[in-house]
């Protein structure tokens, strides 16, 4: 360590359910080095200052999608955001917007589990499939419909960003959208008719209002908003077709 | 939510297919017409000075297609708006309620009436 260290100002917003009424603001002065990210300030408050101070984390490199917050009132993946970036001035970590807060960093996602489980995550194939019949083949442009949206690590940072899902908790919203279209496009998947019956109920993809800061927030470039949107077009086809087709969507 | 939940299907393809037409509409003609009926005639720009006098004005509306032209800009455009109004009101906090939807659709809805009626009767 150099002898000029730095030291950043972090507003952490706690809340302890046990003791608070309300979340309030803690500043906490920290030492760091230019390679430390949100995430390890975190961590330096957790060990020195204050050991009851609760995040999630687990990977550290941008992929297990745990340590979202709002940063500076933007929802980052905290270890892949660097103190250094912010420094002079104080940075603010909070919960990530739009959810209940569990204990300081810490949300209860369990209703964004309840989305994705709805949205039925999986691939429903069409008809069964014996193992002699061997594996499915897909070609290069079949992939192709449906990959983008297989990065998606559920880190819920699309739910904090979308206003959406701040007035509608209820909304499915992008990420659980965006799976479900990641499987409807799946060649080797049958299931768009039940999941149809989602994506075009009032809790479904006309929520949107086209605001597309969840698809400028993905870490993973997923773009959930085009999924939303390009669900918009399939669920209105749904609409006015399903007098015509047999097999049209919902009820 | 709750998986077991039965849930209503939402009839906002209607209003958003009319917003998404709205949307196509303007976005192809509204900076022409813009352009036509508030700078280029009144400032006697490009076009004759005539282009838009009562009597070619009223032969267009008086042509089949013409009247389809103006019916299909004017309500478009009407449901158009009244689809962004309401949803803006909903973004500011002022909640989807009946009384929005009445006074936003309400209007795209007696406009659309309105320019049908006069339409036909020219
Ligand atoms: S700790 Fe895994 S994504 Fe940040």
């Amino acid at each position: 360590m150099s002898d000029t260290q730095k030291i950043i100002e972090i507003e952490v917003l706690r809340y302890n359910p046990e003791s608070d009424q309300e979340p309030h603001s803690q500043v906490y002065k920290v030492p760091f080095t230019d390679d430390m990210s949100v995430l390890q300030g975190a961590q330096y408050i957790k060990d020195n200052f204050d050991g009851s101070l609760t995040y999630r984390w687990s990977c550290r490199m941008a992929i297990c999608g745990s340590c979202g917050m709002m940063i500076n009132g933007v929802p980052k993946l905290s270890c892949e955001t660097f103190l250094r970036d912010y420094y002079p001035n104080r940075i603010r970590i909070e919960a990530m917007a739009h959810f209940p807060i569990e204990k300081d960093l810490v949300v209860d996602l369990s209703g964004f589990m309840e989305k994705l489980e709805a949205i039925q995550p999986y691939i429903i194939p069409k008809e069964p499939r014996t193992l002699e019949q061997g594996e499915y083949i897909q070609t290069p442009s079949q992939f192709a419909e449906f990959i983008q949206y297989t990065s998606c690590i559920n880190c819920t940072l699309c739910y904090a960003a979308c206003p959406q899902v701040g007035l509608n908790p209820d909304f499915i919203g992008p990420a659980a959208i965006a799976l479900a279209h990641r499987y409807n496009m799946d060649s080797r998947d049958g299931g768009q008719a039940q999941r149809m019956e989602l994506l075009a109920s009032e809790d479904g993809v006309y929520n949107c209002s086209a605001v597309g800061y969840c698809s400028e927030v993905c870490p993973k470039h997923v773009d959930p908003g085009n999924a939303v949107n390009v669900n918009k077009i399939h669920a209105a086809k749904d609409y006015f077709l399903r007098f015509l087709s047999p097999k049209g969507g919902s009820k | 939510m709750k998986n077991t939940k039965i849930r209503k299907r939402s009839n906002a393809p209607i209003f958003w297919g009319l917003f998404g037409g709205g949307g196509m509409l303007a976005a192809l003609f509204g900076p022409m017409l813009v352009f036509i009926t508030g700078l280029a005639i009144p400032l006697g720009l490009l076009l004759p000075a005539d282009t838009m006098s009562y009597a070619k004005m009223l032969a267009f509306a008086q042509n089949i297609l013409g009247k389809g032209f103006i019916f299909a800009v004017i309500a478009l455009f009407m449901w158009h708006a009244a689809h962004r109004i309401f949803h803006s009101l909903h973004e500011f906090g002022v909640h989807a309620g009946t009384g929005c939807k009445l006074l936003t659709y309400g209007v795209a809805f007696v406009s659309t009436i309105v320019a049908a009626v006069i339409l036909l009767g020219l």
